[in-house]
């Protein structure tokens, strides 16, 4: 079992191509369980690549390549004989665009378990309940689970998929700009949620939203041109930042 | 968007130094008038208050405004929020000459030989305070603002003195009682003047390195 308080993810001289593009270049980084985690920085400079290093998402894509090490609750995720299936539930994530399945509600959320071998209705509707209720999602919509999903708004959309990845059971929540196609009161309950959530999950998030970032992390790592520029306590990142290139950036005088 | 931010800034320090201004030439009237008893100058001190006030209120709209559009960060925050906390330490010196001002007219008369020497001396300390505590706003320079702070104590020590000069001359003559209650007045309204450019003097030193001075130990301010 995990000790509370220790790291989650760690990444130690991480370099990562894409083909010729050098994408992140030797990233060392600690990232603390139980904590929301932000990764900010302009468009391109590689916080979206880092993100998806902890669940291997890059792998689908061809030409790339991968040195240094990834560490996932202390093991080595890049591994030889690592079972991405397994990695993928252990380390859930969730878009920037929702993406609920043409199905219903319930269907959407059990759909995780179910795969996995999970059987028995009284169970699964166990899980949908235990899953809906810690996306916030559950007194919305617990009297239509059997209604489409594609009938819910943008945000509780979201928060489906938010469902969706928690019905796993996963240790750590990726998410890759989960609010930005949302309003501010669907952004705000998303950021809700998340606060929530880091009781019992690990939490790492790209955003844009740099006060959404202040909002909702605890550390936030600022990444430009691959590389890793600082890493600070949110508050240190927002009110006095250590480097003169974070503070030109979260002032908006370049990105 | 950008040009607007900056434009935006620049329009809250104006307003800042405009207000700064009016009040550092109402401190050399309000002294003039000290000296000579010059009621026209102390009247024109006391005229300038209300359009002095008028700029307290723009600094806060502005600054509000800013805030509400462009949610500013580490240094434009802190240079907002100081913006929002210098306006009313620049108004109540602008408060305390007009006390001063309204003042000068009797008390000025034939001032007892002490008085007459040190309260122009400590108008002059908490003027000098008060011009260089806005120079470094301007320059963002904190070790000028900390030397603005260690005067603040030249000024204490001066009201102390004249504070205890006059109630001997109160005890000795109590002829003089009105007058020298008057000088008291004068020299507590200086005192506060300089200890209201101690305040701006802390805010810039806030401003340019993030971490409040204010209530803590002198070891911890000097820096």
């Amino acid at each position: 079992m995990s000790q509370p308080n220790g790291l989650a993810l760690e990444s130690h001289d991480l370099d990562f191509f894409y083909g010729e593009v050098h994408a992140l270049k030797k990233i060392n980084l600690e990232i603390p369980r139980h904590q929301v985690t932000a990764l900010i920085g302009p468009s391109g400079c590689g916080k979206s690549t880092y993100l998806r290093c902890f669940n291997r998402m890059n792998d689908m894509i061809e030409g790339i390549r991968v040195e240094g090490r990834v560490i996932v609750e202390g093991e080595d995720i890049y591994a030889p004989g690592v079972d991405l299936e397994l990695l993928r539930k252990r380390v859930g994530m969730v878009f920037q665009k929702s993406n609920p399945f043409p199905m219903s509600i319930r269907d959407n959320v059990d759909y995780g378990p179910r795969m996995g071998g999970v059987r028995g209705r009284s169970r699964l509707d166990e899980i949908v309940e235990r899953s809906l209720k810690q996306a916030d999602l559950w007194v919305e919509v617990k009297d239509r689970l059997d209604d489409s999903a594609l009938d819910l708004s943008g945000g509780q959309q979201q928060r489906l998929c938010i469902a969706r990845t928690l019905a796993n059971e996963p240790e750590i929540l990726l998410l890759d700009e989960p609010a930005s196609a949302l309003d501010p009161i669907s952004t705000a309950k998303i950021e809700e949620t998340l606060l929530q959530l880091k009781k019992s999950y690990t939490i790492l998030i790209v955003t844009h939203n740099l006060q959404q970032a202040a909002r909702v992390a605890d550390h936030t790592a600022f990444f430009m041109l691959g590389e890793l520029v600082e890493f600070s306590d949110t508050t240190t990142m927002f009110t006095n930042p250590n480097e003169k290139i974070t503070e030109e950036y979260i002032t908006g005088r370049f990105g | 968007m950008h040009r607007q931010f900056e434009e935006e800034l620049e329009e809250i320090k104006k307003a800042i130094l405009t207000m700064a201004g009016m009040v550092e030439k109402g401190l050399v009237d309000v002294s003039k008038a000290l000296t000579t008893g010059d009621a026209e100058l102390a009247e024109g001190v006391i005229a300038m208050d209300d359009e002095i006030d008028q700029y307290e209120v723009k600094i806060d709209r502005l600054a509000t405004e800013f805030i509400a559009k462009h949610q500013p960060t580490a240094t434009d925050l802190r240079f907002v929020i100081v913006a929002i906390k210098l306006g009313p330490e620049i108004e109540r010196i602008a408060d305390n000459s007009v006390n001063i001002a309204s003042r000068v007219g009797d008390a000025g008369k034939h001032p007892p030989q002490q008085a007459a020497r040190d309260l122009p001396r400590m108008l002059a300390v908490a003027r000098a305070m008060v011009s260089d505590a806005i120079a470094a706003y301007v320059a963002r320079d904190a070790s000028a603002a900390r030397a603005v702070i260690r005067r603040d104590d030249e000024v204490d020590e001066l009201y102390w003195s004249i504070f205890r000069g006059l109630i001997q001359l109160m005890v000795d003559d109590s002829k003089v009682i009105s007058q020298a209650i008057d000088l008291i007045l004068i020299a507590r309204f200086i005192e506060r003047i300089a200890d209201q450019a101690t305040n701006i003097a802390e805010e810039v030193v806030y401003l340019v390195e993030a971490h409040p001075i204010r209530h803590v130990d002198e070891t911890e301010w000097q820096g």
